[in-house]
């Protein structure tokens, strides 16, 4: 049932003059859990969380937030959500105190509620000792806490992170992670665009991959490497000129269509590490030199290259 | 970032709904912050306070000589003084035609920010974010005027017609002000980026203010610019001050202005900012709803 889920969005379409950024696309985010959405720059990602949001209407289809439809509910969506985008939007002028007050004064909350939030909120991502500088003066990290903070100070029970840590250092990375793990621990409901696979990987219960304005794959990280198949045998040849030979002496071993990238052989093997004798034994006949040699579980990045042909940080333009 | 805890402050606890809606409560949430904030940009302040006293000592130490009055006896020191006198309401009408500025600069730089797009995902009034900034653009000039009639008094100019005129035409000049923040507002809203804000986006400014009788007597200007700027609410706002303030008007005694708008600058002034804030407000409004950072 629609409305039992947080959010419940069927074949949203979104046209922006003749571009179709959205072309029927379904999402549920069942309450409670984390879902990723993953897909190139241009795939739709920041549409459908614009028209979750309240901040687009959709050309076709409908969403649901919490149970609220998004056209015709848009202010019960608003109470119902708290959105960080890719930018830190917080008023730079202001100081960290001022900007959780006056987000809290828009909610309509009574001013001693936002006062306790605000220090709490303050304390939670480690901005008290900044909390009385204009934000302006602050770090990449501390504004994006800032306004993950802001966006926290209603309690919302569904938060839409849109690229949360798009620009940040790894540490800081690191340190906005175990916000929103904690956040999610609590039973905050969590639709996270990205493009870092890894963060995809760490943070969602499942992963609905996008491109194109449409759901190409979905399901659990475990399932869409499965997808696309088990181990595969990464060969780097130390001899840039052998490659291709390389890649012509180890069909025997590939199960499926190899690729070459440089100077590395790449391709899926079935049978464990035994393959790994075969492959040093099928090169050595050859005479072709190994530099490295691995066998590795697929990461995301493999699932995302073999579900849509190209990178997940390239850009895509129809 | 500190050990994962579990927050502890109760559930959010609601204001009751006042009177007339969230628009005013809101608005007074967003011109509050944005006073905040006008007070930390130190290129703002400067622009909005220094700028205008240049302008008061340019024009009286430069041009003072170079204009005549009617009424003056060119070359003389009291026709300098009495530029003066007439020189200020100009520069008053010509300092709150820039108020429209902050309007323009401030929500470009909130829409590129994504600051509108988290106003627009909170359950706030959708007119109270353009509503509190205008209002707050026009309030700040209350301390840019008093600065400029501080400057004004050392130079010369002096208020002669009672203090409940000069009340009337501070007010005038603040309805003007708040007039041209809608404007200001609008363009903010319609420029791509905030470099186009701050350049394209305030050239408008610039003929309102100078295509007017702002500077120089009206008769001085050729046939057709004469006649816009004759009607150009800047003209009447700054004869109506003049007037209001006893000041030179740059009619000699007894002279009529020829335009109906010149006759009755009070009147012309009021009418002319209702009709501007009239199309204006809803356009930006309208404009607001739509506009999205991509």
């Amino acid at each position: 049932m629609a409305k039992d889920d947080a959010v419940h969005a069927e074949g949203l379409v979104k046209k922006f003059g003749d571009v179709k950024a959205l072309d029927g696309l379904d999402l549920v985010v069942p309450k409670g859990k984390v879902v990723g959405l993953l897909g190139p720059n241009g795939s739709g990602k920041t549409t459908t969380v614009r028209i979750l949001a309240t901040l687009l209407k959709p050309t076709e289809g409908t969403a649901y937030v919490n149970g609220f439809s998004v056209e015709k509910q848009a202010d019960e969506v608003r109470h119902s959500i708290g959105l960080t985008g890719q930018y830190a939007a917080v008023d730079e002028f202001l100081t960290g105190r001022e900007n959780l007050r006056m987000f809290g004064d828009l909610y309509h909350l009574a001013s001693s509620y936002v006062k306790e939030r605000s220090e709490e909120l303050l304390e939670w991502f480690d901005l008290i000792d900044a909390a009385d500088r204009p934000a302006k003066t602050y770090s990449g990290g501390m504004r994006r806490r800032l306004d993950l903070a802001s966006s926290l100070i209603a309690k919302p029970s569904i938060l839409f992170l849109d690229e949360p840590t798009t620009g940040l250092d790894p540490r800081s990375r690191l340190g906005l992670w175990g916000v929103i793990e904690s956040l999610v621990a609590e039973g905050t409901t969590v639709l996270l665009t990205t493009q870092y696979l890894e963060e995809a990987d760490k943070l969602a219960d499942d992963i609905v991959v996008i491109d194109h304005g449409r759901v190409i794959a979905h399901g659990t990280a475990e399932v869409l490497k499965d997808q696309i198949g088990g181990d595969r045998i990464e060969v780097t040849v130390a001899d840039f000129a052998r490659v291709s030979d390389a890649q012509a002496a180890l069909i025997p071993v590939f199960a499926g269509e190899s690729m070459v990238k440089e100077s590395m052989v790449s391709g899926p093997v079935t049978g464990g590490s035994t393959v790994l004798v075969d492959v040093v034994r099928l090169l050595d006949a050859q005479n072709i030199a190994i530099a490295d040699l691995a066998l590795r579980r697929p990461t995301l990045d493999d699932v995302f290259l073999s579900l849509t042909g190209h990178g997940a940080e390239d850009e895509v333009r129809n | 970032m500190s050990e994962m805890r579990t927050l502890t402050t109760s559930a959010p606890v609601a204001m009751s709904r006042p009177l007339l809606g969230w628009t005013i409560h809101d608005s007074i949430v967003i011109a509050r912050s944005t006073i905040l904030a006008s007070f930390r940009i130190p290129e703002a302040l400067f622009f909005q306070l220094i700028q205008p006293v240049i302008f008061v000592l340019l024009f009286a130490y430069v041009f003072g000589g170079a204009i005549p009055i009617p009424g003056g006896d060119p070359g003389s020191s009291a026709d300098a003084s009495l530029y003066r006198q007439y020189l200020m309401p100009g520069i008053f009408g010509q300092t709150v035609a820039f108020a429209a500025a902050a309007s323009t600069v401030g929500l470009a730089e909130a829409m590129q920010k994504g600051i509108i797009d988290r106003y627009k995902a909170l359950p706030m009034s959708q007119s109270a974010a353009l509503i509190g900034n205008t209002f707050a653009n026009a309030l700040r000039q209350i301390l840019v005027l008093a600065v400029l009639s501080i400057t004004g008094y050392i130079v010369g100019w002096r208020i002669n017609d009672g203090i409940l005129n000069a009340v009337y035409a501070y007010l005038l000049l603040l309805l003007f002000a708040y007039t041209v923040t809608w404007v200001g507002a609008f363009v903010g809203l319609s420029v791509p980026n905030t470099e186009t804000a701050n350049t394209a986006g305030l050239i408008w400014i610039f003929p309102l203010t100078f295509l007017s009788n702002a500077f120089v007597p009206l008769d001085s200007l050729p046939g057709l610019l004469k006649a816009f700027a004759a009607f150009n609410p800047v003209s009447s706002l700054v004869l109506a001050t003049r007037e209001l303030f006893g000041n030179p008007t740059g009619y000699a005694p007894g002279v009529e202005p020829e335009f109906w708008s010149l006759q009755h600058p009070i009147a012309y002034t009021v009418i002319s900012c209702t009709v501007v804030i009239g199309i204006f407000a809803p356009l930006a409004i309208r404009k607001y709803r739509t506009v999205s950072r991509r």
